[in-house]
């Protein structure tokens, strides 16, 4: 077996002109962080997506587990009142 | 590869400029296919050594040759064409990170398609020779994009799972009438012929009806014995091979970078 020298993957956020957050486009691989900015503008930013690039090494993201997806998110799942519609307006208000 | 259009006349600059945009944007699609794969744990290496070993698949059309200007056009109208209308139907498929690959891959492939038809389109409306040279591109390319869907509904071991899993969305037959129907007035257009008799729009379906697709030469070519299989295996293994210093001196490089910074 031929010794592993994979690089590191990396994972590409790009903010959109718009003035969005950024947003995750993909991922790449790259033996350090300027090279996996140009990557990224090579391979995610072929068609003006973006003005502004992160990246993040994958082995630094940390997830929730979506097998316990259930009881994870469950503390939202009884506050109906976080939601504007909870609340009764009188009709005479047509926007609020 | 002879890129001259059959006449004096030659291929442009910028023409092989937008030839070289096409080809980046395909390795970008590469890139994508391989990272949703990396999702589901296998790695980068893996994957392209299982390529090099003949042990994964990849699409049958890729085991034909490309030996003119010509044949660069009909393969972006008609390969990409046909790519087109498979990666529209994943877009909706069930497992994410693949779908979030088609949505970009589609955006970039709509270009290739585009640009494709126009090279058809000069060469169609040029010279005697470089009309003769679009139409034997057709005539060759047809039949392999046709098959570029997979096997017929019937014959195909792994639709049924695929369908039932939400994978693909769409039958292999369903997308190529699909492709026919979307293609044969695209011909017409360029004034070319394509190459089955038997291809007759049909009034009582509303679709093209289309003649018998040669099963024999698709299994071959899929099996290992198309015009460039080895070829095309070898070149992906020479580049395998060949490139692995530069990984070797890229890490090396940054770890170098890694510890001057510390120090
Ligand atoms: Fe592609
Ligand atoms: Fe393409």
């Amino acid at each position: 077996m031929k010794k592993d020298n994979q690089w590191p993957l990396w994972e590409v956020f790009i903010r959109s002109k718009q003035g969005l957050n950024h947003k995750h486009v993909g991922s790449l691989h790259a033996t350090d962080q300027q090279m996996a900015i140009k990557n990224a503008r090579d391979v995610y930013a072929r068609r003006n997506e973006g003005v502004s690039i992160w990246v993040v090494k994958s082995e630094h993201i940390h997830a929730s587990s979506p097998d316990k997806n259930d009881c994870f998110f469950d503390p939202a799942n009884d506050k109906v009142y976080r939601h504007p519609t909870f609340y009764n307006i009188p009709d005479q208000i047509d926007h609020m | 590869m002879n890129i001259t259009s059959g006449t004096e006349e030659e291929v442009t600059m910028d023409e092989i400029g937008t030839i070289t945009d096409f080809i980046q944007d395909e390795a970008g699609h590469g890139l994508y296919l391989y990272s949703a794969m990396e999702t589901l744990g296998k790695s980068r290496d893996q994957s392209l050594q299982e390529l090099i070993d003949g042990k994964a698949k990849y699409s049958s059309i890729f085991n034909y040759p490309t030996t003119s200007w010509a044949d660069i056009g009909a393969i972006g109208w008609l390969v990409d064409g046909a790519a087109i209308v498979n990666q529209v139907a994943l877009q909706r498929t069930s497992y994410g990170p693949y779908a979030r690959a088609m949505v970009k891959i589609c955006k970039e492939e709509s270009f290739h398609q585009r640009q494709g038809f126009e090279i058809m389109m000069t060469l169609a409306n040029g010279t005697k020779a470089q009309k003769q040279m679009a139409q034997e591109a057709l005539n060759k390319i047809w039949w392999p994009a046709l098959m570029m869907f997979g096997p017929s509904d019937k014959e195909s071991v792994h639709s049924q799972k695929s369908m039932a899993w939400k994978i693909k969305r769409q039958s292999n037959d369903e997308l190529r009438q699909e492709f026919v129907d979307m293609t044969v007035p695209q011909a017409e257009l360029l004034g070319l012929t394509i190459p089955d008799p038997d291809l007759k729009f049909n009034k009582k379906t509303g679709h093209y009806d289309f003649g018998p697709i040669n099963w024999d030469e698709f299994y071959a070519v899929i099996h290992g014995h198309g015009p460039c299989n080895k070829e095309r295996l070898e070149a992906r293994r020479k580049a395998q091979e060949e490139g692995e210093w530069v990984k070797e001196a890229a890490l090396a490089h940054a770890k170098k970078q890694r510890n001057l910074n510390a120090a």
